[in-house]
């Protein structure tokens, strides 16, 4: 059994749960979707990006792409988040619970890319 | 992407996760922790708040309790947050530093930096292989020529002499071994502006996988290679168009030349000379008995050179028997009055001291001069170092091995028909050569005459390219004085080569033809007069008829209407 790939494994798969998580529900309907969940998400996604780093081969670099487009994806959520609650007047109306939750949703299907690719790696090792 | 970043990343990965970690705890307290507002209600803090809070704090710019006054508990986790996140900050600065001074990550960084850098050339340039005094003194003078030059090594300190010499092209250093292959590939070996590999490492077994690599990796790279033992040259002149120089033999063949032929001794250090070198004395040793100490590699060689030439010798050596001295060998170092006595120097004309170590040659000459005064001295200086002294013993030839092997390289790298040349002056005596050395000296003042090569071709000399084609140029126009044509230019056109015949020393009334080569000999600044006039049309025009005209398309219309 290798460590690191259970840690790697772990956060993968911790991160997609947390993203499915966030994601489902109305999707106009901010009580259906917690903010800490996203956060957590956020957390557990980065940390899976830097898991990856430095991973030369092919797939790890599949890997460290997919993460980073579930980060670049929950990040730009958390910012409107952020910005419909604090800065913007209207407030956290359903335009930006819209937007939060759609991004969410892209960062889901990257994280599922994630997950897919992990797969694919797990079936392959003849070890 | 290169390996330098995987590493950096590989080695931030633990410090990383510290960052995530400790952002994400400190942020995710503030969330939970209810404070109170203004009124006195409950109140919690959104993540973006917390966000604020912990981005300040942690950075410890310290902004203060906002946006209401803190409660107790929101203050026992603000100082939590404190130390976690200064400590956390600390430790991933920290390890990014200790990454970066990492002696393996910092070879990582210069051979990367390297690498981008001889990718960048997009100039032809020369590898060369061992910097040591042979290599130093070929570097120099290819940098003076305009060439650039790679140079791998595997000692720092020479490499940190290379760094600090102050060339105009600036060579390139690595420090590695030129005998792994990955090494020669990163130093630009399969580059497309690398036009030559030269091996001068102190190992023959080196040199020559340098020249199998390059001929495997790039076969058409013109290859020189330094080699000490006879089997080594004949194994790397086995394959490719390699050129193998043996610093005994050249070194010993050059010593004997000066002794049998001095005249071609003097024309063949002036022609292979650096350019700006001073110009040396011709010498005039006598003929008879030369005194040999050592008879090692360079002493057989020597012996050798000096049989076929048929001048009497006297060998002196520690150990005649070991090292297969001739018979009648004197056993002895030289450095003893009583051995040279035996070895008959008082009706000898020369000594030589000829061992691998400055100290028995620096003291053998002192014994020798002791005895006879008259003496003429050939010593030979293997370190660089020693020069200061080696200058100063008043030695009537020195043989630097560094220098007669950069020389003959310089020379074969900086135009083929130096070789040609050099081939044909072999053939004539030292009359011959003496004629050619009043000649030299006649064109030239206090330094080695510069040696040039013109081809005729579109490229190089558009001018007399053009001229040859409508017309007869003979040799003499091209040698005239551009700014006045009656008197001709201090130039000794020393070769013409067409069609792969040579004619040494061509007649002044020659025809040129196009794709003719010559080789030129005069003082530097004659040089530029002289292709001055192969490139401008204009100047061409009034060496060949003695009329001034403006190159201008519209002036010449406007005077062919009138």
């Amino acid at each position: 059994m290798n460590s690191e790939k259970v840690v790697f494994g772990f956060f993968i798969l911790l991160a997609l749960t947390l993203n499915f998580g966030f994601f489902i529900g109305d999707i106009d309907n901010i009580a259906h979707h917690n903010v800490y969940e996203l956060f957590a998400a956020l957390v557990v996604s980065l940390i899976a990006t830097v898991l990856k780093f430095g991973d030369r081969t092919h797939l790890g670099a599949i890997f460290l792409a997919t993460s980073l487009v579930a980060d670049l994806q929950l990040l730009m959520a958390a910012l409107i988040w952020g910005y419909a609650a604090h800065v913007s007047a209207a407030g956290m109306d359903t335009e930006a619970t819209v937007a939060v939750v759609s991004f969410s949703g892209g960062a889901l299907l990257a994280n599922i890319v994630s997950v897919v690719l992990l797969l694919a790696e797990t079936m392959t090792v003849r070890r | 992407m290169p390996d330098i970043f995987y590493v950096l990343l590989r080695r931030m990965r633990t410090p990383l996760i510290v960052l995530i970690v400790m952002y994400s705890v400190a942020v995710l307290g503030f969330t939970l922790i209810p404070g109170q507002d203004a009124e006195g209600q409950p109140w919690h803090m959104s993540f973006f708040h917390a966000l604020y809070i912990v981005s300040y704090t942690a950075s410890t710019i310290g902004f203060g309790e906002i946006p209401y006054a803190f409660t107790e508990a929101q203050r026992l986790w603000m100082m939590f947050v404190i130390h976690l996140t200064v400590v956390g900050w600390l430790y991933s600065i920290g390890s990014l530093l200790a990454v970066l001074q990492d002696p393996a990550f910092r070879r990582l960084r210069t051979e990367y930096v390297f690498q981008r850098s001889v990718k960048r050339l997009r100039t032809p340039f020369y590898l060369v292989c061992g910097y040591g005094d042979t290599g130093g003194i070929l570097v120099k003078a290819l940098a003076d020529e305009g060439i650039k030059a790679v140079v791998v090594d595997r000692d720092e300190n020479r490499l940190n002499e290379l760094e600090l010499n102050d060339c105009i092209r600036r060579p390139l250093g690595l420090l590695a071994d030129a005998a792994k292959p990955a090494v020669l590939e990163m130093a630009g070996i399969t580059n497309n502006y690398c036009i030559g590999v030269i091996a001068l490492t102190d190992s023959d077994q080196t040199n020559v996988m340098v020249a199998l690599s390059a001929h495997l990796l790039n076969p058409n790279l013109r290859v020189l290679a330094r080699v000490e033992s006879a089997e080594a040259g004949a194994n790397i002149r086995s394959f490719g168009k390699n050129e193998v120089i043996n610093p005994f033999e050249t070194f010993a063949g050059r010593l004997a030349m000066a002794i049998h032929s001095p005249g071609m001794y003097t024309l063949f250090t002036w022609m292979t000379g650096v350019p700006h070198e001073p110009l040396r004395e011709p010498l005039f040793p006598d003929r008879g008995l030369w005194v040999i100490c050592g008879f090692g590699r360079f002493g057989k060689a020597l012996h050798r050179h000096l049989e076929a030439a048929g001048i009497p010798m006297q060998v002196i050596d520690p150990d005649p028997v070991a090292n297969q001295a001739p018979t009648g060998a004197i056993i002895g170092s030289g450095v003893e009055a009583i051995t040279l006595q035996q070895a008959g120097v008082k009706q000898a004309v020369g000594v030589i001291a000829g061992t691998n170590d400055d100290v028995s040659n620096l003291s053998i000459l002192m014994t020798a001069r002791e005895l006879r005064p008259d003496l003429f001295m050939v010593a030979r200086q293997n370190q660089r170092d020693n020069s200061l002294v080696f200058d100063r013993a008043d030695i009537d030839l020195l043989m630097k091995r560094g220098d007669v092997i950069a020389h003959k390289i310089f020379a074969l790298l900086r135009t083929p028909l130096i070789s040609d040349f050099l081939d044909a002056a072999r053939e004539r005596d030292d009359d011959w050569a003496n004629q050619m050395v009043s000649r030299i000296l006649g064109v030239v003042s206090e330094e080695v005459p510069y040696l040039w090569e013109i081809k005729i071709n579109k490229v190089r000399t558009p001018a007399l390219y053009k001229a040859c084609l409508m017309g007869q140029v003979q040799l003499r126009d091209l040698l005239r004085d551009p700014r006045e044509r009656v008197k001709s230019l201090p130039v000794i056109p020393l070769l013409l080569k067409r069609d792969g015949q040579v004619m040494v020393l061509p007649e002044l009334d020659k025809p040129l033809e196009v794709s003719d080569r010559l080789l030129m000999c005069a003082a530097w600044p004659i040089s530029d007069e002289m292709r001055w006039a192969t490139q401008n049309e204009n100047v061409l025009h009034y060496l060949l008829t003695g009329q001034e005209t403006s190159g201008g398309d519209v002036w010449g219309r406007l005077l062919q209407n009138r």
